[in-house]
């Protein structure tokens, strides 16, 4: 008997693009092992390896399902048609617990690791299985997605609301020129989807806040920490003891930076080792100290290479201990940590069971007024035209700052000089301070106003603010 | 081969999962074929007939036969289904891959907390049951 089997669009690459074809045989069995026989890249699609057709693949005699018949045992007769319809069946991982398996692409790919007995295809597939938050898409940020997502961790999720600024490009290695003004997340997720396009990059674009770190961490394994500030350091540290997630830390500044794991159920948190933040304004910030662009790169490296390990389970983790590097000496020092049994958040009593007010602990908000002793840009260039040389503008940066750009005529006392130098200064003359954005200019105008000093005021936005909208030939930093 | 999906069809997509979350949703792609690509002309909204787990979908063959012809008759092709992941990645889980036929492309959609974030599309590799990436392209009205 000659039967046609009518193949459906997806299978029609196994019969040469033909969408029915001629099969002879008695049984529906029968036809089925012909069709195999002539199309043999058909088989694996249909057939599981016991032999048995695969579930979600339906037969129809004419216009019944054989399993209404008499199955594969179905006689057939002249003429008829055999249809082969797919089911179409899915679902999300919820009810998976299986390591996910690696593609031939993939096993080339991670071929290095895989020569590594610690690694192995089971340390691979826990990888490729793995889901990591990054908090920030910034100096350590870069190089610890870069590298994560060259070793294959399955997921990767990258919190970050900014957008890539020319002066990120001297060390924030996952964005590039062409990237600039792009959001940080876009520019982040482009790089790393070419780096290796098997990894799923899921953006979080937002302020990690009280309000949404413990939904956003909530579906993370570990939680690498690339902030920059003490308020987000203590609530990633606190939403991961409250979720009971490893989190891998990591801070740089100039030229040293440091970098632990902290893991409140087998070791210290943060708050073991700092309980109490520094008061605001005591640590600059890189982008007023400044920060060598290669540091972030060894720090942001050694925590890829943390929550690497912590992942394959390879290795003596910096669980309680603290690296300490210092570039200038190349010199790597550790500290034990010990967990604080007095820790208010993962000691024997805690008192801190939900996140808090992180702005608040930390200080910030609680900085006197400054309404009315700053003064704008566009204010200070008019008044200046009018009073001349009477009003002295006093620039409280360093040096090496001044040399990049100066605005003409103010006078150079850097903040670490001025208390020792007031007695150049004329206390009944009018005083304008400024400093790179503002921070330094306020700290000068306390000093001043403190040694009674009247009629001081300080530059809005200092000379980043002044070049923008004053002087636009002038370099910007 | 690449996908292309008009922007009105990846959001009416994003709307399906997201009206049923935190079950699943599931459709067919309809289009045809241009050159090296799949253009996606329109949906087909199935009825998901797994009702026992909101973690599964099931297009039904009868449904699936019912489609074929009458897409057939449009001179169309169904190029690929689309489906749903509530609060878990837009890529293939192993039951899809497990469940994937060569050659359709497999759009996931994820949502999260109930709204429709991102989508990727999919296909089976030779070597079954591994699914690769494919290139989408959502193209804006013009």
């Amino acid at each position: 008997m000659s039967v046609t089997v009518s193949i459906p669009t997806p299978l029609r690459s196994f019969t040469g693009g033909r969408d029915a074809v001629a099969v002879v045989g008695t049984t529906v069995g029968q036809v089925l092992d012909e069709l195999l026989a002539a199309h043999t890249g058909l088989k694996r699609h249909l057939v599981q390896d016991d032999g048995r057709l695969r579930t979600f693949v339906n037969l129809y005699l004419n216009d019944t399902d054989i399993r209404q018949l008499a199955s594969t045992a179905t006689p057939v007769t002249e003429g008829d048609v055999l249809t082969i319809v797919p089911s179409i069946a899915g679902g999300s991982p919820a009810t998976e617990t299986a390591l996910p398996k690696l593609s031939h692409a993939e096993v080339l790919r991670y071929s290095r690791h895989l020569l590594l007995p610690e690694v192995g295809v089971e340390g691979q597939r826990k990888l490729k299985a793995a889901r990591v938050l990054t908090i920030g898409a910034g100096g350590l940020g870069s190089p610890l997605s870069l590298y994560l997502a060259a070793a294959g961790v399955g997921t990767i999720g990258i919190v970050d609301f900014d957008v890539v600024d020319l002066t990120n490009l001297q060390r924030q290695i996952v964005h590039g020129t062409s990237t600039l003004g792009h959001s940080k997340l876009e520019s982040a997720k482009a790089r790393l989807t070419d780096l290796n396009p098997n990894v799923d990059i899921v953006g979080h674009e937002a302020r990690l806040t009280s309000e949404n770190a413990l939904d956003i961490i909530r579906d993370y394994d570990i939680v690498v920490d690339g902030t920059d500030n003490f308020p987000t350091r203590y609530l990633v540290n606190d939403a991961c003891v409250l979720l009971g997630k490893p989190n891998v830390y990591g801070s740089i500044f100039r030229f040293e930076g440091q970098a632990s794991v902290f893991y409140a159920k087998e070791g210290p948190c943060y708050r073991c080792l700092y309980s109490e933040p520094p008061p605001p304004g005591l640590v600059p910030s890189c982008a007023e100290g400044g920060v060598l662009g290669v540091l972030p790169g060894i720090i942001g490296s050694i925590q890829a290479l943390e929550t690497i390990k912590w992942i394959i389970g390879a290795g003596d983790s910096l669980i309680g201990r603290l690296v300490l590097f210092d570039a200038l000496k190349l010199r790597f020092r550790e500290l034990k940590l010990r967990k604080d049994p007095s820790c208010p958040i993962c000691g024997e009593n805690p008192t801190i069971h939900e996140l808090i007010d992180y702005q608040a602990f930390c200080g910030i908000g609680a900085e006197p007024d400054y309404a009315g002793v700053e003064i704008g840009v566009e204010d200070f260039r008019r008044e200046r035209e009018q009073k001349g040389d009477d009003l002295v503008l006093i620039d409280v940066r360093e040096p090496h700052e001044w040399e990049i750009a100066h605005i003409d005529g103010a006078r150079l006392i850097p903040l670490s000089q001025l208390p020792d130098r007031l007695g150049e200064l004329d206390g009944h003359a009018e005083i304008v301070t400024h400093c790179h954005h503002g921070a330094r200019s306020l700290k000068a105008l306390e000093i001043l106003r403190g040694a009674g000093f009247g009629k001081v005021r300080s530059l809005a936005g200092g000379i980043d603010a002044w070049a923008e909208q004053v002087e636009p030939g002038m370099a910007r930093y | 081969m690449t996908l292309r999906l008009p922007d009105a069809l990846a959001d009416e997509i994003r709307r399906h999962g997201e009206t049923a979350y935190p079950a699943e949703c599931c459709g067919a792609m309809v289009g045809r074929v241009e050159g090296a690509a799949k253009e996606v002309l329109r949906l087909s909204p199935a009825v998901n007939r797994r009702t026992d787990d909101p973690h599964r979908y099931l297009i039904a063959p009868d449904d699936l036969r019912r489609l074929e012809r009458e897409v057939r008759e449009a001179g169309q092709e169904i190029v690929g289904y689309y489906h749903s992941h509530p609060d878990h990645p837009a890529r293939p889980s192993a039951f899809d891959a497990e469940h994937a036929w060569p050659w359709y492309s497999y759009l996931i959609v994820r949502i999260d907390r109930g709204r429709g974030v991102d989508m990727a599309s999919w296909v089976l590799d030779d070597e079954r049951p591994i699914m690769n990436p494919e290139s989408l392209d959502v193209l804006s009205e013009v």
